[in-house]
This record gives C-alpha cells, sequence and structure tokens, in this order.
C-alpha cells in the first residue's frame, strides 16, 4: 500500500473527556493508529461507550484528540474540512423548518456552491437515494427511514471524497435498516468515496464494510480489523452465505468478552459512585 | 372521526359560542327595559348602539386612537428591539443565562403596574410615561423568550452546520434564527398583549389624552352609553389586532 492510497491516517490518537480525579473524567479512546484507504468502506464496532463515535468526530474534525494526529490527504487536519468531509449522524440533524430539497442545498450554499449548480446535485442526490417524489415535504412529514435517506442526499450532494456515518441506521427498526443498507451498498458501489461507518450492529458491519475494525471496551482501542472480500454492491443474497455467517461469528467471538467487559465496568463505576 | 364530522362539530361549537353571545345580549337587553337595572349603571344596549354607530360615523374617535396607538406602537417596537438584542447577548453566554435569566424572571413577576405613580412622575403625564412602561412591562417576555429560544437550538443541528462549512452569520441566519423563531414570536406575543393592556390601563389612571383616557372622562359624566360604545370599539380594535397577529404567527409556522 503506497503512501497515496491512504485517505486518512489517524496517528497514536488519544482522547479523554475532563481530568483525571473530576467526576466526569473518560478516557474514550486510548493510543489507536489506523489507515483508511482510499475508496473503502471502513465499519467502526465495538461496545457501547468504546470511542467509536469519538474516533468518528475526531476524523471530521469536529474534536481535536488530547494527543497524537489526523492526516487528511497528507495534510494535517485541524477543524472541519467541510469539503473534503461530509457527514450523515445517527440524529438525522436535517432543519425542521426546511423542506428536504431546501435542507439538502443548504450544505450547498455554506460552500458557496451556484445556485443552478445546487438545484442540479439536490435533484440527482434526491434521486439517488429515491426520495425525488419527497422533495418538498417536510422532515415532520417522512419516516425515520426517509429522514436518514434525505440525511444521505444532503451528505451526497457535497461531492466529498470521505463520507463519515455515525450509526445512520442506528435508531430505525431492523427491516428498514437492512433496506437502507442494500441501497446504500448499491449507491455506494457507483462512487468513489472513502467512507467511516460507526455502528453496533454485526450484521450490518460485514454486509457493508470492506473492513471493520473492532474495538475494545473503555478505553477504547482497535483491537482487530476484519476483512470482508466482497464485491460492492452486496447481493441480498449475501446475508445467508456461509461466508457472511462465518464472518458474523468471527465478529461475535471479538465483541462478545469486550462487550461483558464494558458491562462490568460500567457496573463497577456505579458502584464506586455509590461508595 | 371523518374529515365532514369534524366540520360539522367545529360548525355546531361556533354556533353554541355565538349563541351564548347572543344570550347575553339579550339578558342585557331585559335587564336594562324590563327589569329595572338602573340606567346610569348599565345603559341600554340599543342606546350603547346608536352611540357605537355615532362614535366611528363621527370619527371622533381618531384622536384619541391616535395616541393610545402612537404610544402602543413605539412601546412594542422599543421592547421587541431591546428585548431580542439583549436576550440575544445574553444567551450566547452560559454564565449570563444563568444569572441573567432567574434574575429577569423575577422582576417579570413582579407587578410593574404599580410603579405607574413613579413613571408620570419621571415622565409626565402624557406619551411619555405610557410608553415607559409598556416598553418595561413587555420587555421582560420579549428578552425571556429570546434567551430560551436561541439557548435551546439543537446541538446536533449546530454540529451539522458546522460540518458542512457555516460561517458565523449563516449559522445565525440559517439555523439559529429559524430554530429561535418560533419560541421568540411567543414572547412578542405576550409582549404585545400586556403592553396595550398596560397602556390601556395606565390611560385610565393617569393621562391626558388616549382611548383609555376619554372612557373615563365619559364615565365622569355620567355618558354611560357612549363610554360602553367606546369600550365596544376598543374591544373590537384589539380583537381585529389579535386577529392579525394569529394570523402571522399561523403563516410562520407552516411546516409544523
Amino acid at each position: 500500500m503506497s503512501a497515496g492510497d491512504v485517505a486518512v491516517c489517524v496517528k497514536q490518537v488519544s482522547h479523554q473527556f475532563g481530568e483525571a480525579g473530576e467526576t466526569q473524567y473518560v478516557r474514550a479512546l486510548a493510543d489507536t493508529s489506523l489507515d483508511i484507504v482510499r475508496g473503502e468502506l471502513l465499519c467502526l464496532i465495538g461496545p457501547s461507550g468504546c470511542g467509536k463515535s469519538t474516533l468518528l468526530n475526531v476524523i471530521g474534525g469536529l474534536m481535536a484528540p488530547t494527543a497524537g494526529a489526523v492526516e487528511v490527504g497528507g495534510k494535517p487536519l485541524r477543524g472541519p474540512m467541510p469539503r473534503e468531509i461530509a457527514f450523515v449522524f445517527q440524529e438525522h440533524a436535517l432543519f425542521p423548518w426546511n423542506t428536504v430539497i431546501e435542507n439538502v442545498k443548504l450544505g450547498m450554499i455554506f460552500q458557496g456552491v451556484a445556485a443552478a449548480e445546487r438545484d442540479k446535485r439536490a435533484k440527482h442526490s434526491l434521486e439517488a437515494v429515491g426520495l425525488a417524489d419527497f422533495a418538498n415535504h417536510y422532515p415532520g412529514q417522512l419516516s425515520g427511514g426517509m429522514r436518514q435517506r434525505a440525511a444521505l442526499a444532503r451528505a451526497l450532494s457535497l461531492e466529498t471524497g470521505i463520507l463519515l456515518m455515525d450509526e445512520p441506521f442506528g435508531a430505525l427498526d431492523e427491516q428498514t435498516r437492512m433496506i437502507l443498507g442494500e441501497d446504500l451498498s448499491v449507491l455506494l458501489a457507483r462512487t468513489e468515496k472513502t467512507i467511516v461507518f460507526v455502528t453496533h450492529s454485526l450484521g450490518e458491519a460485514v454486509f457493508l464494510a470492506d473492513r471493520v475494525a473492532v474495538f475494545s471496551a473503555r478505553p477504547g482501542t482497535i483491537k482487530k480489523i476484519i476483512r470482508v472480500d466482497e464485491p460492492h454492491p452486496r447481493k441480498p443474497g449475501f446475508v445467508t452465505s456461509e461466508k457472511f455467517t462465518a464472518l458474523r461469528n468471527e465478529l461475535y467471538a471479538l465483541l462478545h468478552d469486550e462487550i461483558r467487559k464494558a458491562v462490568s465496568e460500567s457496573a463497577g463505576g456505579r458502584n464506586g459512585a455509590a461508595r | 372521526m371523518t374529515r365532514r364530522g369534524e366540520r360539522t362539530q367545529q360548525l355546531a361549537s361556533r354556533a353554541v359560542q355565538i349563541g351564548f353571545l347572543l344570550g347575553l345580549l339579550v339578558l342585557w337587553y331585559l335587564a336594562t327595559n324590563f327589569w329595572g337595572v338602573n340606567r346610569l349603571l348599565l345603559p341600554n344596549p340599543v342606546s350603547v348602539w346608536h352611540q357605537f354607530v355615532d362614535v366611528v360615523a363621527s370619527g371622533n374617535y381618531l384622536p384619541d386612537l391616535r395616541v393610545t396607538a402612537t404610544e402602543f406602537a413605539v412601546a412594542f417596537v422599543l421592547a421587541t428591539a431591546s428585548g431580542t438584542v439583549v436576550g440575544y447577548m445574553v444567551s450566547r453566554s452560559r454564565y449570563f443565562t444563568r444569572v441573567f435569566e432567574p434574575l429577569l424572571a423575577g422582576i417579570f413577576s413582579v407587578p410593574i403596574i404599580l410603579f405607574l405613580p413613579l413613571y408620570v412622575l419621571f415622565f409626565g403625564l402624557g406619551p411619555a410615561s405610557k410608553i415607559a412602561l409598556g416598553t418595561t412591562i413587555s420587555f421582560f417576555p420579549v428578552t425571556l423568550a429570546t434567551i430560551a429560544g436561541f439557548g435551546n437550538v439543537d446541538r446536533t443541528l449546530v454540529t451539522a452546520a458546522r460540518s458542512m462549512g457555516a460561517s458565523d452569520y449563516q449559522l445565525f441566519r440559517y439555523v439559529l434564527l429559524p430554530a429561535a423563531m418560533p419560541v421568540i414570536m411567543g414572547g412578542l406575543r405576550i409582549g404585545f398583549t400586556i403592553a396595550l393592556l398596560s397602556i390601556l390601563g395606565s390611560e385610565t389612571i393617569a393621562s391626558l389624552a388616549g382611548l383609555g383616557h376619554h372612557i373615563v372622562e365619559l364615565a365622569e359624566d355620567m355618558d354611560m352609553a357612549r363610554m360602553f360604545a367606546y369600550i365596544v370599539f376598543v374591544v373590537l380594535m384589539v380583537a381585529l389586532l389579535n386577529f392579525a397577529v394569529s394570523y402571522l404567527e399561523a403563516r410562520g409556522r407552516r411546516h409544523r
């Protein structure tokens, strides 16, 4: 792998909230290093509170890490890079007072995209996520799955090389996430985007990812990276294949111990607080 | 329930409301014409109507309406301008919000109308004291609503806008302002009502002109029918204003 293939380089990043001794002190990330390859879909998976969302925010420039550095395209990251990196948040983060198409265009307004180009890109990205017929609806009139599609359309319209997705389907029901996952795989097979996708669903990770980075319990660091060699777009049949099951089981085994650790630690923490 | 059923029910309750008001009018008529209620205390609705027609047709309400409307407009504009600016500045800092929000809410709960004599001493019997009082009273709800509106903007939306490269101005114009607007509108609505109330009220207590002043003058002349006509006139004007404000509010809230 040559240096040119690396889209994002995470170098020994650690992050803590608060200072040692304070009640809100949390070591979220410990000494994490990671190379994200251009054009790949990397899933971050781990027990809740393991720092995977923190890492995503650090990569997106929304949070400055306590220690370590991130390079995007070879340049050190110092804050949000709206032209290189787009986000899809867990809570769709659509502006409720704007229609779907206004929401999609707003990101481009922020970046000074010309009006004609905005119209074209907004229309195109809404078609790509299958929301063309709902362009003039308000987010409040849409289902949860449709709102996430709209948020995805907004992120796509910014035409960034990197897309960060923080449990985008976390609040949706199982069937909706399955359909959205399949559509996402089809959509992404057509683009060259580098994608980092945080999830706590084993199936979602195996189905979508080229590589899955498994986090340890807090303070989180990458325990192992598993490769999923399966071309995009992934077929619905992939879910029932032996390969899928084997990978899912491997992930399950890796995660199970960490989840136990995370649960017992938070229970211990509670006892400590009671004393 | 079907749409038509809802519509019918709505019409039915409107009919009951109108019927209730008509019933009151009939009671009023009966009380003054047949039940011997002193006409110096309660004039006959028919003579009130004649007076009302005369007031409207003669246009001699105009000078007083002009005084009251000017007082109200100036007070409301001053309260809106100062309240939104002060509220926005306080909302920018967690510390200021923590210190000033309870303080302002505390002062707002004081019946400021009690300070009317003081306002008259400072600003005289003319419109200035009404404007000052109306501004003071409506400043608080506007400020408090502005603090609440800007203070409770969903952080996710701010983060999303920042991640897409919004400048400070764009963040304000496209995120903070529209998010805070419904709450600020609620504060303006309260400020609107209590500015009007306090101005009309203080005109009846100590003033040189204005609709409130004229109503008290008529009461002192024992010209009860004309006084009632003026009250009806003021009530209708206020109802019209409220209707206009509700309409504007509904238009601003179309996405919900």
